[in-house]
């Protein structure tokens, strides 16, 4: 059983708080759904989970050790689909995708991370002439290839996973996402759309809202 | 080591698919020299004493010219935070990426320093010192100029503020290949021996620079890139 957990989290972007006294916990086989409007701080939580980004306070957490202190292993134990696509348009499908497999050092297994998405038919076509939602696939594909290598992330950070999905590609992701649930993987989502899945939900406020309750509260 | 080759082998892919780029720094190193003779004047003599130092300074400015995508290209479309996440090391990034650059930029700007030298009517004598001197003087154009990249990424007018960051770093590469070509044919009067003596010393300096560039700034790109990502 593994655990994520953060504790009175406080994150800062440009010197502006943008969370603060954030807490929550997720164990194996579980989600944890972020919603709340836009600029309430998803984004930058999912960063920090990830690791790129460093508190201004409080903890996170792996199993009760602190994830900044082991870098490498967590890293290695995440997959993050950010709210860009990384897609490169210079690059066709089959290419963007072999290059997340080289770079996460396992064996290339293409074909099945194409067919996750229905994206074989478009496998050799240059990225830049994919629509918004093609695109938003062929991202999640990474999810697909992490799932098909032998050593699959534990934990999934994804920023509004279906934004631009057609509903068969939607569906598409929600068996992706309950097969890693049931392997006892972990999911923090953010979004902003029902997802389909009993899952915990974690309800940031914009700035605005907290400061207006502070002053109420005074 | 497979994370590294995927990294370099995309970025030379990108790099050759978008080959217009390529030709603009090796057309800019050219237009740009080709200024010269006309604003000194088209005399032979004047034009020999500043031929090769033309060719240093221009493939300085012209080797600035690719820089500002280096990492922006990724910063830009999220790339840089899957890269950052993988197991491939920030400091093995910063290395792929100043390869990628040399051998983007710096190959393609020693293939075409002779034709410049020729326009310029270099003495026959300098063309392989000068060469010499741009092999080694190039990779640090590269790894100093992927430093500046990853430290001017994401602010605006970032290509203006790496030029002005970058450019006082590179006048110890050009003093360096300068003074060995100065050494080149029968320059001051100085005995074959003492030249060779001369130019050798200087590639040695130049060599230096590399080394000492190789072993730095990797550490000090990858920090860049770190602090970078925090935003």
């Amino acid at each position: 059983m593994a655990e994520l957990s953060f504790d009175n989290l406080a994150l800062e972007r440009a010197e502006r708080r943008i969370v603060d006294g954030v807490s929550a916990r997720v164990a194996s086989g579980a989600a944890l759904l972020l919603l709340g409007p836009n600029g309430s701080g998803k984004s930058s939580l999912l960063r920090a989970l990830a690791g790129l980004m460093p508190p201004a306070g409080g903890t996170i957490a792996w199993d009760g050790a602190d994830i900044f202190g082991q870098a490498e292993a967590h890293r290695a134990r995440l997959c993050f689909v950010g709210h860009q696509d990384a897609v490169k348009p210079g690059l066709s499908v089959a290419e963007n995708l072999r290059f997340w497999a080289g770079l996460a050092g396992g064996s290339p297994n293409i074909d099945a991370a194409l067919a996750a998405f229905a994206l074989a038919p478009l496998a050799d076509r240059p990225a830049r002439f994919l629509s918004a939602g093609q695109k938003r696939r062929l991202a999640l594909s990474r999810l697909a290839l992490n799932s098909l290598s032998p050593r699959p992330a534990e934990l999934w950070l994804l920023d509004e996973p279906t934004t631009a999905l057609d509903s068969a590609s939607r569906q598409a992701f929600l068996d992706l996402l309950r097969g890693h649930l049931q392997r006892g993987g972990l999911a923090v989502i953010a979004t902003h759309e029902e997802i389909g899945l009993p899952a915990k939900t974690l309800v940031l406020e914009s700035p605005r809202r907290r400061r207006e309750a502070a002053g109420a509260a005074a | 080591m497979k994370a590294f080759l995927a990294l370099l082998r995309r970025d030379l892919l990108l790099a050759y698919r978008q080959g217009i780029d390529g030709w603009v720094v090796v057309l800019f190193f050219l237009a740009a020299g080709i200024l010269f003779p006309f604003a000194i004047g088209p005399e032979p003599n004047a034009l020999m004493r500043v031929s090769t130092g033309v060719v240093l300074s221009m493939a300085a400015l012209a080797a600035l010219l690719s820089l500002d995508r280096l990492y922006q290209a990724d910063f830009d479309d999220g790339s840089l935070d899957q890269i950052a996440l993988s197991p491939l090391p920030l400091e093995l990034t910063a290395l792929s990426k100043a390869l990628v650059h040399w051998l983007s930029t710096g190959l393609p700007l020693l293939a075409a320093a002779p034709v410049l030298a020729l326009m310029l009517n270099a003495p026959v004598a300098h063309y392989l010192p000068m060469l010499v001197a741009l092999a080694l003087a190039t990779p640090a154009l590269s790894l100093l100029g992927g430093l500046g990249a990853a430290l001017t990424m994401g602010s605006r007018r970032g290509g203006i503020l790496l030029t002005l960051l970058i450019l006082p770093l590179y006048v110890p590469v050009l003093i360096f290949a300068a003074g060995a070509i100065g050494f080149a044919g029968d320059a001051a009067g100085l005995s074959a021996e003492a030249a060779g003596r001369g130019f050798g010393a200087h590639l040695l300096l130049l060599a230096g620079i590399d080394l000492a560039l190789l072993a730095v700034t990797p550490w000090a790109t990858a920090a860049a890139l770190r602090q970078a990502l925090r935003a």
